[in-house]
């Protein structure tokens, strides 16, 4: 399980590199090997305003479509567009190539709740024997 | 016993009709022109004709009806095999209920005749809906929604139409984490934010969990009893006095009632709503082929709000059609449904007849019990509980060697059979979900449990022969991901000469 140190994750398998007030949100390696793969993402709109734990994108896969959620409240800034031509991506490169939206975070304190790459790979082993 | 291997599929190659076409041949003859021809145009207004259709195909009836035939026999159906579909039950369809529904009075029975000539079609809507009422335990049913999810957003609504009488329609609705992927939908339809109650260590619902997500903002709970996995909600009662207590309404999935005919009934622990799926209980035609039905039964809470019309009876004996409900969600469907649906059903209740029903029900449960019982020594069972109906294996012991649960699925067929439900539900990784339904004997049990031991074997011994699977279909495995990333849905004759060339 590739898991980058850089990153923060949440309970439902989003991962989020933030850089100053901005973040960049995917899902997690984890996710993609569990969803299979993916032949269709759909994006939210630029400047649209979640709150954390929100539906911010859906992905379908050849098993079943997944609601992605907010990691942190946020405005979207930006999508990746590549997505739709390409949803591919998300099993090649779920956290480079494959990063859904870049967020205006609104509260940096949101980005506590969540889990290191370590508590991360714990919470995931967890999961996966009680399962 | 003597095992054989069934799976060889007619194998009649065939093409697209388009590529049969011959030009000027045709289907029919007529006779020669015997009076002065006309300019068409002049006859019928220039914006009446259309330019010929480039690339249609022409051929003769022979060239259609081999087509076609070729084509059908390519398709797996109950009729050919088992076809253990988990959730579904592919039920047998009786010939019986085609004899009935193609009798002249009911087939060509208009929906727009007279009251007072379309008696005999009222009495048999009237009557199903009586026998669903009683086979349910609920008080009225609307026939009309066409399919179960449309049944599922019909009671929605209705739930909807109720609270809102009462001053508020309420925001959320509960669903179990094991719950069909309709039933969220159904209820975002009807404009309520859904709620997801995480599943105990048994598969069934948390009594605590729910204690704690039932609230005065929560519309319904959203259960199917037995559940997903073939488990009877043993606490039902509590669960619905728990969501009754605090203002809600309970609905549940009827998709499983194939478990519970004569045995149990909603009506009796709890259930507010519920819808019927007839093409799965009633053996009725199924899927593309359907039309489908999902009759709605509700409680009396709930019966001012049912769709119109509903079928009455007069003082004098006399059906008819009762547009006049005030409280009504309005209609779901044109006219009363899809009839000659409805019509198939009936015959089916009539011809089991009460014991004829429990029974069926009775050996669906003991079918589903004897493939758990020959199987669950090679294939895991995450929650090993007593089940009714269907039995939900883990393939996670045989996708140790880097296969998937689709792997075995695909072998399957090589085996004559058609899959169970895979990857569903989604509480159980690499769930292969079966139901074999009432339908099978024992010998066609043996079958397909012998079929599944030697695919556990073989995903040991030979994971590559899985992983190639099917062999010996028509086609070999299909790119399941390209078609849904990149699916060319139409045929056009130019992209067809650059692929040939």
């Amino acid at each position: 399980m590739k898991l980058p140190e850089d990153c923060r994750y949440s309970k439902q398998h989003e991962w989020i590199r933030v850089e100053g007030d901005g973040g960049t949100v995917g899902i997690t390696d984890h996710a993609q090997k569990e969803l299979g793969d993916v032949v269709f993402v759909e994006l939210p709109e630029i400047g649209h305003v979640f709150a954390a734990d929100e539906v911010l994108a859906n992905v379908e896969s050849v098993k079943a479509v997944s609601e992605v959620y907010a990691p942190v409240a946020g405005e979207v800034v930006a999508v990746n567009s590549n997505l739709g031509s390409s949803p591919e991506l998300v099993n090649e490169d779920p956290y480079g190539e494959a990063w859904f939206v870049r967020i205006r975070l609104v509260d940096s304190s949101d980005l506590d709740n969540l889990l290191t790459a370590d508590q991360y790979r714990k919470y995931v082993e967890e999961e996966e024997s009680t399962g | 016993m003597k095992f054989t291997r069934t799976g060889r599929h007619l194998n009649l190659n065939e093409g697209l009709i388009f590529e049969r076409s011959s030009p000027g041949r045709t289907g029919y003859d007529l006779p020669r022109l015997d009076v002065p021809a006309v300019d068409l145009g002049a006859a019928l207004g220039a914006d009446n004709l259309r330019e010929p259709i480039p690339g249609f195909p022409e051929v003769s009836e022979v060239d259609v009806v081999r087509h076609f035939t070729r084509l059908a026999s390519w398709n797996y159906s109950i009729d050919a095999g088992m076809y253990p579909l988990g959730s579904c039950t592919m039920k047998y369809n009786p010939r019986l209920n085609e004899r009935v529904a193609g009798m002249k009075g009911l087939a060509e029975s208009h929906p727009l005749s007279p009251e007072s000539l379309v008696q005999g079609s009222l009495e048999v809507l009237r009557l199903l809906a009586d026998c669903l009422a009683e086979i349910s335990g609920m008080d009225a049913v609307s026939l009309q929604p066409p399919a179960g999810a449309s049944g599922e957003l019909t009671g929605i609504l209705m739930i909807r139409a109720c609270l809102s009488s009462r001053g508020n329609p309420r925001r959320i609705v509960l669903i179990p984490d094991s719950a069909h992927g309709t039933n969220p939908a159904s209820a975002v339809i009807a404009g309520y934010e859904v709620q997801s109650l995480k599943s105990d260590s048994r598969g069934c619902i948390d009594l605590n969990g729910l204690e704690r997500a039932m609230n005065d903002e929560v519309a319904a709970l959203m259960l199917t009893n037995p559940n997903t996995l073939g488990i009877f909600e043993q606490d039902i009662v509590s669960i619905a006095r728990i969501v009754h207590d605090r203002g809600g309404l309970v609905y549940m999935d009827g998709a499983n009632l194939n478990a519970l005919m004569g045995i149990t009934r909603p009506g009796s622990f709890g259930v507010d709503v519920l819808h019927i799926n007839l093409h799965k209980t009633f053996s009725t035609p199924h899927g593309g082929g359907g039309p489908g039905a999902g009759p709605v039964a509700v409680k009396q809470v709930l019966e001012p709000f049912l769709p119109v019309p509903t079928v009455e009876r007069r003082e004098d004996r006399s059906y008819f059609l009762n547009w006049d409900r005030p409280d009504s969600i309005g209609k779901v469907k044109a006219f009363y449904g899809n009839f000659l649906t409805l019509v198939r059903a009936l015959a089916y209740i009539l011809a089991n007849g009460a014991e004829g029903l429990r029974e069926a029900s009775q050996v669906a449960i003991l079918n589903a019990n004897y493939i758990k019982h020959h199987l669950r020594d090679v294939y895991d069972l995450p929650y090993d509980e007593p089940i009714l109906h269907e039995v939900v294996f883990s393939s996670r012991r045989q996708t140790r060697n880097n296969l998937t649960v689709m792997d075995l699925a695909k072998r399957l067929m090589d085996y004559g059979f058609h899959p169970p439900t895979v990857a569903f539900p989604l509480i159980v990784q690499g769930a292969l979900m079966i139901e074999p339904s009432e339908t099978e004997s024992r010998q066609e049990l043996d079958q397909f449990i012998h079929a599944m031991r030697c695919i556990a074997e073989e995903a040991d011994t030979d994971p590559d022969l899985l992983k190639q699977a099917p062999h010996s279909t028509r086609v070999s495995r299909l790119d399941e991901v390209q078609a849904a990333r990149r699916p060319v849905l139409r045929w056009k004759p130019d992209e067809a000469d650059e692929q040939d060339s």
